[in-house]
């Protein structure tokens, strides 16, 4: 997994609450068997027209947010399929970071095991987010080390997370590798509980 | 004295196999369900690692998903993206030793409705699949919860999961359903009382007369939807009607094994006075049949009332979503509900394509026809409950009223096989989540239980069933 430390970039502003996994990544483009290639299909139903061409009306399709790579939205932000598609897809269209009031709890998890860093602040941070993200080219810094997110414009805002998705993202930690460490415990277990 | 616990708490610390300060917990997973649209890139890392299955024997996989369920097109199925997927369940099943419910078994199904039916799920058990509704297994006092793609190849490498120790809820539901509603509708007006996000962070333990007097169907009904209101985990003590219908299931305890297993699930409930981080009483007796209204299952009405003025929300925010929900309806605001037409009718998924649901709906749609405006399909859950529901007839009945009788799978509910809704369709269906384009790109989805949905489908508009005529 690629690390994440500290980033930079452009803001897209989804001003939506309760944006699920299936407005993310519609389901007829889960049929995939690998994990990359999903950012095309992103927001699919939103970002096209029944035609297939790009629809004026939806954000990420104004020039200014060309290139975002931080995403600010409503609460409960990925509700609904556990799909880990929805990160995916977010990533390969070049998200690294998602920031809102609240997400849902499969979705946060996912995120995280993708390198991609759910940020929660106050309701009345993002909406001050979203606001500033109307201006073209506005940027924001997301500092995970820190736990603090910033713009060159006097915002400002801390954020928590747990430590050890922490520890995991900033060092892009293969969790898998990390449990194998704790083998005897999980052979432990099975011999106590005869599983 | 040890302090009073919850019956999460209780699963939670029996199967904690690391716990340290400033970490999650590490999990033991005792089941670990498979299906074939959030496992290949799982299995592809364990390859990509070198690394094997640890529990193959607690793995079981099966295809739902993106399976037709017309049975002339389930053995080669069209869709070449589809069948790739389904061929590369099939061949990581093999490749890894893990047993498979492939379309060709008589015990293939959707997930959550072969695991209890098989018996696989079991009262204090842990229970994870790459699938939201595996809150479904938490009827049967299990811990049971859905995870992503990279979370299965974890659970495949090391049959453990990291995870942070959820909060409690207690969801009391008080007093007796009256006759016409049913556990759908206690679900839809939980979620419309706590919101889409009210049990995000906690896992729900179901409690209440009205609980405890619902069958294991209607349980498995209402935690299915636990997710809908953002919880990890929906939960009800196992008890006697817990027990009797696990007894002989196929991988259920046998002999002593069974009475001792039995034994220990007693003391699977909650203690007096075990604390709750949150409590939340509804009051059964106020409860109707509900249908939603908008795109979102805390979108919610009873069947008596009318589509919502967004105006009259309370934040802004609510009032953009609603006023968007409608317009992507096409409802007008203070249209009654019975008054909204359908032209599809959808019976069927992980929430309620069980026997009872079909014998629940049957007994609604005897002695009528389905109305000539609406297109109606009746998708059993199961191999298993095709064939029960066959041996008492209702395919014929289903059939002579003008409902389609289909194969088992997750069919319209979430459109990745051919069943799906056509563009500003409006459907009146069993399933679990009316997102925008969930059934089909522009159709629109409101939820109701089976009951509801077999009198939309005759009487080609909503009603409220509680007034419905039975022909007998």
């Amino acid at each position: 997994m690629q690390p994440f430390r500290t980033h930079a970039g452009k803001v897209a502003p989804v001003d939506r609450p309760n944006v699920d996994t299936d407005q993310i990544i519609p389901k007829q483009f889960l049929k995939r068997i690998e994990r990359t290639g999903y950012g095309q299909f992103l927001f699919y139903d939103w970002r096209f027209t029944a035609d297939g061409k790009p629809n004026p009306a939806f954000v990420l399709n104004e020039p200014k947010y060309a290139g975002a790579s931080i995403l600010v939205a409503g609460k409960n932000f990925g509700c609904g399929s556990s799909r880990e598609h929805a990160p995916w897809a977010l990533l390969d269209y070049g998200f690294r970071s998602i920031i809102a009031p609240s997400f849902a709890d499969i979705f946060f998890n996912n995120c995280t095991k993708n390198g991609i860093l759910p940020v929660v602040l106050r309701e009345q941070e993002v909406i001050e987010l979203i606001e500033r993200a109307q201006h073209p080219g506005y940027q924001l810094t997301v500092d995970l080390e820190k736990k603090r997110v910033w713009d060159k414009a006097g915002f400002a805002a801390s954020f928590s997370i747990d430590d050890f998705k922490r520890k995991c993202l900033l060092e892009g930690l293969d969790d898998i590798a990390l449990t194998l460490q704790h083998e005897s415990l999980i052979t432990a277990h099975e011999d106590r509980s005869r599983v | 004295m040890s302090s009073p616990q919850t019956l999460f708490e209780k699963i939670w610390d029996r199967h904690v196999v690391r716990a340290a300060a400033g970490e999650p917990a590490l999990l033991y997973i005792d089941l670990h369900l498979v299906h074939e649209v959030t496992s290949p890139q799982a299995f592809e890392g364990l390859r990509l690692a070198g690394r094997r299955v640890r529990r193959p024997e607690l793995t079981f996989a099966t295809v739902d998903h993106n399976l037709p369920t017309i049975a002339a097109d389930r053995q080669v199925i069209r869709d070449p993206i589809s069948a790739q997927q389904v061929s590369t369940l099939r061949q990581n099943c093999q490749e890894f030793g893990i047993s498979l419910f492939d379309v060709d078994s008589p015990d293939q199904g959707i997930v959550h409705v072969i695991g209890p039916e098989l018996g696989l799920t079991q009262p204090g058990r842990t229970i994870v699949c790459g699938d939201s509704h595996t809150s479904t297994h938490g009827a049967f006092g299990a811990l049971a919860f859905g995870i992503g793609t990279s979370e299965v190849e974890h659970v495949l490498a090391t049959q453990c999961l990291w995870q942070q120790k959820p909060r409690t809820m207690q969801v009391k539901v008080n007093g007796t359903l009256p006759s016409g509603v049913t556990a759908k509708d206690v679900a839809l007006g939980i979620i419309g009382t706590i919101g889409t996000d009210g049990a995000t962070g906690y896992v729900v333990e179901y409690a209440g007369d009205a609980v405890r007097s619902l069958s294991m169907e209607g349980r498995m009904t209402l935690c299915n939807m636990s997710i809908e209101a953002g919880a990890r985990a929906g939960m009800i003590a196992a008890d006697e009607t817990t027990v009797q219908y696990l007894r002989d299931r196929r991988f259920a305890p046998k002999g002593s094994d069974w009475d001792q297993a039995v034994a220990g699930w007693k003391n699977l409930h909650s203690d007096p006075g075990a604390k709750f981080d949150r409590v939340v009483e509804l009051d059964a007796a106020q409860l109707a049949p509900a249908v939603t209204w908008g795109t979102n299952p805390g979108m919610v009405v009873p069947v008596t009332e009318r589509v919502p003025d967004p105006a009259r929300l309370s934040s802004e925010s609510d009032r953009r979503s609603a006023q968007r929900a409608l317009e992507y309806m096409g409802l007008q605001a203070g249209t009654a509900m019975q008054e909204i037409n359908v032209d599809r009718v959808f019976i069927g998924s992980c929430t309620n394509a069980r026997l009872e649901d079909l014998r629940a709906a049957a007994k609604v749609v005897k002695g009528y026809k389905v109305s000539p405006k609406v297109q109606a399909l009746v998708v059993p859950g199961s191999q298993a409950v095709k064939r029960a529901a066959e041996s008492e007839n209702l395919d014929q009945l289903f059939r002579s009223a003008g409902f389609e009788w289909r194969e088992s799978g997750c069919s319209m509910c979430l459109g990745m096989n051919p069943d799906i809704l056509q563009p500003l369709q409006r459907c009146a269906s069993t399933s679990n989540r009316n997102f925008e384009g969930r059934q089909g790109a522009r159709g629109r989805t409101h939820l109701v239980s089976p009951e509801m949905a077999a009198a939309a489908a005759i009487a080609g508009h909503f009603v409220d069933v509680r007034k419905w005529e039975y022909r007998d």
